[in-house]
């Protein structure tokens, strides 16, 4: 494919000063910013898993008091999906949607400069409800880990305000930036451009944004009937008035499963184009995955309760949430048969993003795996809120989400930056995560299976092997990521210079116009609609 | 396992259970032994998931090692272009979601028998017991016999190698005897969990959930709270203590007796010393109290009051009888105890509080004061 672009040398520069980002309303000023604050939130939430490793490295309470320990548990939650992961994964939408699809700018410029600078506020009220406990008189700590169940939640001092608050805050502006996004993907498309030709990760966010809008309103709700309950004498989750503290959590999950694939969908994304990338062949089946994403998308909207197994539902909900649950594993698995089929018969090299998509492959498999093992419920009673289900989200969330960025910020680098990342220092990065990565989680099935409880800051001597494992594999996961920080600051502030096409697979099979593009692109791009040929 | 065994030896014996599959036998890598036939299943469904999943993994990495070993451009492999455009490329996705489905058929049919078993309440149970979870304790009410009891967890001292996983008064129950368990719940979510033993459903305020069990084989099971529940949320263990009939028949008895002796003694006009008061005070208040406020009274700072100096401790008797007696109106983690402990019980926890710790108000509380309170 290619295309016909229309240069255009008048366009003004950036404005300077803070200006240029405080009132911003371009895509890629604003993808940056979204990255660097998802950036600033893996270390500070990435912070907080060091904490709690540390604590958990022998038995006994040693750095943190009980209180503490589960405030910062549900902080490292809640700062990981919606500070660090959907950020940044909306940072690439930004950066990378309007290029590959030939438009000027996001659909709603505005919008977006309100979508993003709402992030940081939030960030501020999130971190003032850890921190507001060493304020006396503000009550308990935020003891409840992040799905924010009642009573307990409703037990809990100030510091459940200012996290609702913050709650609504990353709900509004994740909801402006699904509807931008859902927008520019529907309405800025450059003609020649058809919907069944669109790279996967427009596809990717196309769902992931139609998720968005309809499951974040859900969870505002929730959380307001609990600000309701604490302060306005509600009860709407308390039985003594004749409320439901289940209740809370079938608004929570509605919102809660959906969000997995939120997370999960623009890296799935983004490996629909590094593989085939460096695989120099055209995606397999690409017309079955967009369909088997719908599938996802839709099947992901009525299985939720699979995480409220224990609850006491009836026996025909139970059965129906296990193989509604179980059939994910169809959608999934064909996503990963076509990726593993895009590679076979290719010419394969194995750049750091390619490294990155096949570890995700493998570990993300085995994430699915014990999905299935989870969803069968009378098994489930017995792996339900122990160390078994961390394990499994961790393997599905470390590679499903946040590797498949990682592929992306390495993929990308050259054409955000205009220079080539040093490829020997990407390999290292690479094989140090993924190594301390199964380190840290692997062990957790074990601990799981034995006996142990999550969300616990003190645990029996029978466990100390596993948790000394998790924890040795967890700092060195943590370090890793001085390394992957090392890289993106020299790569943005120097190096080879990258070409507009630095890989050589790159568009084969898709018609992205991203790459068409110089390296780093002119602040403004396609002020005419390019044609596709 | 202890404690002396070196970081290295573990992590290489690990590796190697990993490699050497027979291990699971052993348990440690694996969920505890079960004891009960519904825990069998369990653990024999959980082991063909467990196989079927570790054939996918096999199968998987077997074909990603050999595409990345084979289709390599280093060693001259040329990319089909049109590869997906055969029949394979136009049929597979037919293909995958068939087979797919096929093993997803094959688990959910191996798991509805033992759905329907957790879900068959119609069976005549000997033994039923309402197990309630508070923070953080578990009450155990045998509903035919009208005892209950309190279960504490212990300390580190007293616990040793099972701290965390030992309490004062563990749930005593039959073994061959069909045993329903109603879980409920006083404050917030809690979970009871003894894996070997029972599956878990929640302890949910307001609400009753209901598990059941056959305890196959006499002996000590223990478990933990699995749903968070707040500060105390890793500190409330469960033992279970599995016995023949006849043992159980007599410490039920014996159980029953010393419940009638108390009640007798609570009831009695007698007026109780200081001394006495003090002493019976000081075990309620460790049963009861001291996982917030603290063996030493001193709570935690900014989390619970401390009553050593506090100042409804050492004010006014009426105003420390009514939070004891039916909770704080400000924080309701402090519960009401009227319901929970006797006229006797409550007089002698009262007049501990005030006395204890350096508090020495002097102040006695009968239990007839707090007989007439309750009004
Ligand atoms: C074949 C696919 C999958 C199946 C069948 C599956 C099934 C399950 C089940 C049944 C649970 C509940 C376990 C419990 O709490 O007892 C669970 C938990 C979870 N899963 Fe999955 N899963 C799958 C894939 C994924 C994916 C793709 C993601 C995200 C990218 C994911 C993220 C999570 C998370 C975050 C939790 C735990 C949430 C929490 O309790 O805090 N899973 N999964
Ligand atoms: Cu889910």
């Amino acid at each position: 494919m290619s295309a016909v672009i229309h240069e255009d040398h008048h366009h003004d520069g950036p404005p300077a000063g803070f200006k240029r980002w405080l009132y911003s309303t371009n895509h890629k000023d604003i993808g940056t910013m979204y990255l660097i604050f998802a950036l600033v939130m893996l270390f500070i939430g990435g912070g907080m898993a060091m904490i709690i490793r540390a604590e958990l490295f022998m038995p006994g309470i040693q750095i943190v008091n009980p209180d503490l320990y589960n405030n910062l548990l549900t902080d490292h939650a809640l700062i990981m999906i919606f500070g660090m992961v959907m950020p940044a994964a909306a940072g690439m939408a930004n950066w990378m949607i309007p290029m590959m699809i030939g438009a000027p700018d996001m659909a709603l410029p505005r919008m977006n400069n309100m979508s993003f600078w709402l992030l940081p506020a939030a960030a501020i009220l999130l971190l003032s409800s850890l921190l507001v406990q060493f304020i006396p008189g503000t009550g308990v700590p935020i003891n409840t880990g992040w799905t924010l169940y009642p009573p307990l939640s409703v037990q809990t001092g100030m510091g459940m305000d200012l996290l609702i608050f913050s709650v609504h805050l990353l709900g509004i502006s994740s909801i402006m930036a699904s509807i931008n996004i859902v927008t520019t993907i529907l309405n800025m498309r450059a003609p020649g451009m058809p919907f069944m030709k669109m790279p996967l990760f427009v596809w990717a966010w196309l769902f992931t944004g139609l998720l968005l809008i309809i499951v974040m309103p859900v969870l505002a709700g929730g959380v307001t009937m609990l600000l309701f309950d604490r302060h306005f004498g509600t009860s709407f989750f308390d039985a003594a008035g004749g409320g439901d503290p289940v209740l809370f959590q079938h608004l929570f999950w509605f919102f809660g499963h959906p969000e997995v694939y939120v997370l999960l969908l623009p890296s799935i994304g983004v490996l629909g184009l590094v593989i085939p990338t460096f695989s120099r062949k055209p995606l397999f089946g690409y017309k079955p995955l967009v369909f088997f994403m719908g599938f996802l998308f839709a099947l992901g909207l009525v299985v939720w309760a699979h995480h409220q197994y224990t609850i006491g539902m009836s026996l025909g909900a139970t059965t129906y949430f296990m193989i509604g649950t179980i059939l994910i594993s169809i959608p999934i698995g064909l996503m990963l048969f076509n990726f593993i089929f895009t590679m076979w018969r290719g010419s394969l090299t194995f750049e750091t993003p390619m490294l990155f998509g096949i570890a995700i492959i493998l570990m993300f498999a085995f994430a699915g795996v014990t999905g299935v093992m989870l969803a069968v419920v009378p098994a489930d009673l017995q792996y339900h809120d122990s160390y078994f289900v961390v394990a499994h989200f961790h393997y599905a969330l470390i590679p499903g989400a946040v590797f498949g960025l990682y592929a992306g910020v390495f993929y990308w680098l050259p054409k955000w930056t205009g220079h080539m990342y040093n490829e020997k220092q990407g390999k290292i990065f690479f094989w140090w995560t993924t190594l301390s990565f199964n380190l840290t989680f692997f062990p957790q099935h074990f601990s799981g299976l034995a006996g142990m409880p999550r969300r616990i800051v003190d645990y029996n001597i029978q466990y100390i092997e596993f948790n000394q494992i998790s924890s040795i594999g967890g700092f060195l996961f943590g370090l890793s990521h001085l390394l992957f920080l090392y890289i993106i600051i020299k790569t943005v502030k120097g190096g080879e210079k990258a070409a507009d096409k630095p890989w050589e697979g790159a568009q084969i099979g898709t018609p992205g116009l991203e790459w068409t593009l110089p390296s780093p692109p002119p602040f403004h791009s396609f002020t005419t609609p390019p044609q596709i040929k | 396992m202890s404690k002396s065994k070196s970081f290295l030896a573990t992590l290489s014996a690990f590796l190697l259970t990993l490699i050497a599959s027979p291990a699971y036998a052993d348990y440690v890598f694996n969920l505890p032994e079960p004891v009960a036939p519904l825990t069998s299943q369990i653990y024999d469904l959980h082991m063909l998931t467990t196989k079927i999943a570790t054939i996918i993994m096999v199968i998987v990495i077997g074909i990603v090692t050999y595409t990345i070993l084979k289709f390599r451009k280093s060693n001259g492999s040329e990319a089909d272009q049109n590869f997906h455009k055969g029949a394979f490329g136009t049929w597979s996705w037919i293909l995958v979601p068939v087979i797919v489905l096929g093993i997803d058929l094959t688990i959910a049919g191996s798991a509805t028998d033992a759905l329907k078993q957790i879900e068959d309440y119609s069976q005549k149970n000997d033994v039923t017991v309402k197990v309630t979870g508070s923070q953080w304790k578990w009450t155990y009410e045998y509903m035919d016999d009208d005892v209950r009891i309190v279960s504490n967890m212990l300390s580190k001292e007293e616990a040793g190698d099972n701290y965390l996983r030992a309490v004062d008064n563990p749930l005593v129950l039959p073994v061959n005897k069909r045993i329903r368990f109603l879980h409920t719940a006083s404050d917030v979510l809690h979970a009871w969990w003894v894996p070997q033993i029972v599956y878990k459903k929640d302890s949910i305020p307001g609400y009753i959930n209901e598990t059941w069990t056959k305890i196959e084989k006499e002996g000590t099971y223990r478990g933990q709270c699995a749903e968070i529940c707040g500060t105390g949320h890793a500190f409330m263990p469960i033992v279970v203590e599995a016995v023949s009939e006849d043992k159980y028949n007599a410490w039920m008895a014996e159980k029953k007796s010393a419940m009638a002796a108390a009640s007798a003694e609570a009831a009695s006009d007698k007026t109780w010393t200081m001394d006495e008061l003090m002493s019976r005070g000081e075990k309620v208040y460790n049963t009861n109290c001291i996982a917030c406020h603290q063996v030493t009274g001193e709570g935690v700072p900014g989390v619970f009051p401390a009553l050593k100096g506090g100042k409804i401790a050492t004010g006014p008797v009426a105003g420390h009888m009514d939070i004891v007696m039916n909770g704080s109106s400000k924080n309701p983690v402090m519960a009401a105890w009227a319901g929970a402990l006797n006229d006797l019980e409550l007089a002698a926890l009262i007049t501990y509080e005030r006395n204890a710790w350096g508090n020495n108000t002097g102040d006695v509380v009968q239990p007839s004061d707090i007989k007439s309170a309750r009004k």
